[in-house]
């Protein structure tokens, strides 16, 4: 057999431990990337299971654009092959906005085609404030939201108002987010 | 009787082969390596494990190799759709489990060797289990199976024990082949970024102008079925499942005009069926069993550290050395050992831990694997956490936890197994 062990103490000393309860790799990453998230005030995290760092909820609160006064809350799921797979994000409220659907599906690219195991949590909220202050009609995911805010963005506007009040927009109901 | 006299008896040119090897010193044996009969009778008495979907190459070819005390892993039953590569298995068979099939057939085949097969999970099985093994060879079909894997071998190295990780895997015709020396060479987590990402659609995309029948077929998968099905997982082993997309992908066809949604093709798409092609198979495999006959002898130089094979775009192989990660969150530093006071309490531990150089810190968190204990950020967590610093840490953790630090100045972090002082 090949004197791996050998081998192992020419490059280094090993004293490494070996311990029943082991941290997972996915752990690991997200206890960092927790770490070092700075939010601004106007987003707060929620542990419903401060000892579950994997499964967590996340409110922003606009403080300019069109969304201002609203308090949007997504769930974030995180599983063993993060950072290899994006983190799992979902509007918890029903909202209109293009790159949100109704079932609260986000359209951001870093959540689905553009992730990379070195993006980290701090990109994703970074993009999610995003689409609050810079919503994207290109990129439809409630195609009739898009649409308006495409042809008549004052309208659009209206419309964001009187969706966050908990008004209907073309006969469909939203939830109120404001305050 | 004749034939039993023949099964028993071990014919003279049965390991000739291997005998020219082991027998006799080539130009590049290792200089530890002592030809004779001691490599063979060292073959035999070592254990070695495999697992995976290469499962059928790799027990033929370790049985074949010499190795005589195989453990073998599958948590896979054989489906009529395997027949076509993994040969171990006949139509009979459908429906039993692979691991105790193969086991049975190379056993059979094979005089001498003794497999032990299990089905189930390799994650089934604990360090206890995996420390007995001197090599592990896997041909393992998903990247969680392999991180959990590495991660596990990377984890028991000390006290003398080093089990390299053998690891092969192919994609249609594409294959790679790597040897991992834990802590030594570059272990799996540390390529983890050079994965190609699995090809994902936009959701808009999905959502509004699909283009190809996979995108109808995601679009049932991903939008369709959480919409009309709430929480309801997919089982895609459940055919009114499987017919339920592809009735929902093909009307979404059909509304925007694009041909080629079938029933095999929604079962592709969402299960991600990688194109198994035997040869491809059979050539990592080959490469993988050639690495643990020689790391086991050392009659040959061993695989440094990874070998791609290209068999789409005519044939290409290419060998080169990843570098292992300083930074690497599984290799790059190994737990030590803690011992602690579990009266005192966890303000006190942090405290004792500034004192320590390696663990001076401006803004530490700390986690077991089952405990947040004290987070810094953000700020919710760390109000939620703040409470435990009062804590003893008898409460907080228990004798063998692993304790995993981190500090926005530090890039990985920093990791303890805890003992108690008495």
């Amino acid at each position: 057999m090949l004197k791996i062990w050998s081998m192992k103490q020419q490059q280094q000393a090993a004293s490494a431990a070996s311990g029943k309860k082991k941290v997972t790799a996915a752990q690991l990453r997200v206890q960092k990337d927790l770490g070092e998230l700075s939010l601004p005030s106007t987003m707060k995290t929620h542990f419903p299971d401060p000892d579950d760092i994997l499964n967590f909820t996340l409110t922003i609160e606009p403080d300019e654009g069109m969304y201002k006064g609203g308090a949007f809350n997504f769930d974030f799921t995180i599983n063993q092959n993060f950072p290899h797979e994006p983190p799992k994000v979902l509007c918890k409220q029903k909202i209109y906005h293009p790159n949100i659907d109704l079932e609260g599906k986000v359209c951001l690219n870093i959540l689905r085609e553009d992730w990379k195991p070195v993006l980290n949590l701090n990109a994703v909220i970074v993009g999610l404030q995003y689409l609050f202050l810079e919503p994207n009609a290109s990129d439809p995911l409630n195609k009739e939201a898009a649409e308006d805010l495409k042809t008549n963005r004052d309208n659009f506007k209206r419309n964001v108002r009187s969706s966050m009040g908990g008004g209907y927009v073309k006969n469909i109901s939203y939830d109120k987010v404001t305050k | 009787m004749a034939t039993t006299t023949v099964l028993t008896t071990e014919s003279p040119d049965r390991w000739k082969y291997l005998n020219n090897i082991l027998t006799r010193r080539g130009p590049y044996s290792d200089e530890t390596f002592e030809p004779g009969d001691e490599p063979k009778a060292f073959l035999a008495d070592l254990k070695i494990f495999g697992a995976g979907g290469l499962g059928c190459e790799i027990l033929k070819n370790l049985a074949l190799s010499g190795f005589k005390d195989i453990h073998v892993i599958d948590m896979d039953t054989i489906d009529i759709s395997n027949l076509n590569r993994q040969f171990l298995f006949r139509e009979a068979d459908v429906g039993k489990s692979k691991a105790e099939v193969a086991a049975a057939f190379v056993m059979k085949r094979v005089r001498g060797v003794k497999i032990t097969p299990f089905n189930c999970a390799i994650q089934d099985k604990d360090d206890e289990y995996y420390k007995q093994f001197k090599i592990v060879v896997c041909g393992l079909d998903s990247v969680e199976a392999r991180r959990w894997i590495n991660a596990t071998l990377v984890n028991l190295v000390g006290e003398e024990t080093l089990i390299p990780l053998i690891d092969g895997g192919t994609e249609g015709f594409k294959g790679q082949a790597r040897v991992i020396l834990p802590t030594i060479s570059c272990c799996y987590e540390c390529t983890l970024d050079m994965l190609t990402p699995r090809a994902a659609v936009p959701l808009c995309t999905l959502a509004s102008i699909p283009r190809q029948p996979a995108h109808c077929i995601e679009w049932a998968s991903v939008i369709q079925w959480p919409k009309e099905k709430g929480d309801l997982k997919i089982d895609m082993d459940d055919p009114e499942h499987v017919t339920w997309l592809y009735t929902k992908a093909l009307g979404r066809a059909k509304e925007f005009n694009i041909p080629g949604v079938t029933y095999a093709m929604t079962q592709g798409v969402i299960k991600n069926i990688i194109p198994a092609i035997a040869s491809t198979n059979a050539i990592v495999a080959a490469s993988c069993c050639s690495e643990a006959l020689k790391i086991a002898t050392t009659a040959s130089p061993y695989l440094d550290n990874y070998m791609m094979y290209t068999g789409d775009e005519s044939v290409y192989t290419y060998t080169f050395q990843h570098e292992k990660k300083d930074d690497c969150p599984v290799c790059g530093n190994l737990p030590q050992a803690l011992t602690v006071d579990p009266e005192s309490t966890l303000e006190e531990l942090m405290e004792k831990l500034q004192e320590r150089p390696e663990t001076t810190l401006k803004k530490p968190s700390l986690r077991t694997s089952a405990k947040s204990l004290y987070l810094q950020a953000p700020k919710q967590l760390e109000e939620q956490t703040r409470p435990n610093l009062e804590k003893q840490l008898k409460e907080l953790m228990e004798e063998g936890d692993e304790l995993s630090i981190s500090d926005p100045g530090m890039p990985f972090n920093l990791r303890f197994i805890i003992s108690f002082s008495s």
